[in-house]
């Protein structure tokens, strides 16, 4: 496949990303609007530390999900950091998940919040998936360089 | 004193991804950043490392000290008080927002952060302009004899500045 049908391939999954709310179109974009010469692979850059953070976040989730009693507070104030994130890369439908999350912590609903926290990884994951294609395809592309 | 393309700024942000995220936003327009994650780190380097800096970006929620109190330390300090401060917080809380206008802080960022939101920020950076020549000049005016030649005002004024 020569290089422009694979721009177009690019430029189709981002929109298709957009489209399906994977992503929000005016952060996502900004992110890649800010590539160039001297910051060429900042995308991957900034989704990689939001996934270093995520990680972080969830292994402290997850142990206070198993606390007793459960620190409705302190979950809170986890998946506050996480939404900040997801929302700095445009990560609607996992910000989406948080804010279900942050309900259930605020009605002091533990049930709730295991179930919400579910959720919020099922999105992280797909997120995930969406994305390691999406950079896969901008290498082919030579759109970004070889770090 | 600085244009907009060679200010320097300091962001305090305890978030990794919206700290990098608006450190490239910064660069991106010209901007020299400096990013910490608590408001104590940033006290220390203007303090004690005596960094120079012509805009503070914090962020209103950390753990330990908020931007809020970060603001009220830095306007109270008579060293920094003159550095435009401005809070960012995901939360559109207006009586948040209040508090900080009221405390000195010159404008609320909510979160995430765009790049149009730090465009503007370029007003307010200490940067040349003739009103600053103006207040400078009437100030170094106003220390000698009413009859000292302008000359002499500007040279007090670019010993003074």
């Amino acid at each position: 496949m020569d290089r422009n049908q694979l721009r177009r391939q690019v430029a189709h999954m981002r929109s298709s990303l957009i489209e399906q709310n994977y992503l929000d179109q005016q952060q996502f974009v900004q992110l890649e609007d800010l590539e160039d010469d001297s910051n060429p692979n900042f995308v991957e850059e900034i989704v990689t530390l939001f996934y270093k953070d995520s990680s972080r976040l969830f292994q402290k989730i997850d142990q206070a999900l198993h606390s007793i009693p459960m620190d409705f507070a302190r979950l809170d104030d986890y998946m506050h950091q996480f939404k900040g994130s997801s929302s700095s890369i445009g990560a609607i439908k996992v910000k989406n998940e948080c804010t279900q999350f942050k309900e259930c912590c605020l009605a002091g609903n533990a049930e709730g919040c295991s179930r919400a926290f579910q959720r919020v990884k099922q999105e992280h994951e797909a997120l995930k998936r969406q994305l390691e294609t999406y950079f896969q395809l901008r290498r082919q592309a030579g759109l970004v360089q070889r770090s | 004193m600085s244009n907009f393309e060679e200010a320097h700024v300091l962001v305090i942000d305890d978030n990794l991804v919206d700290r990098r995220l608006i450190e490239c936003l910064l660069r991106n327009s010209s901007c020299k950043v400096t990013a910490v994650d608590s408001g104590a780190r940033a006290l220390q380097l203007l303090g004690v490392d005596g960094l120079k800096v012509d805009l503070i970006i914090t962020d209103y929620c950390m753990p330990d000290m908020t931007g809020y109190e970060l603001l009220k330390k830095i306007k109270n300090s008579s060293n920094f008080k003159e550095i435009p401060v401005v809070i960012m917080s995901s939360e559109n809380i207006l009586r948040r927002i209040d508090r900080c206008l009221e405390e000195g802080a010159k404008d609320f960022i909510l979160k995430p952060v765009k790049l149009s939101d730090i465009k503007k920020l370029k007003d307010y950076m200490k940067k040349p302009s003739t009103t600053c020549f103006n207040c400078f000049y009437s100030a170094a005016a106003s220390k000698l004899p009413s009859f000292a030649p302008p000359c002499m005002v500007v040279r007090l004024m670019i010993q003074e500045h």
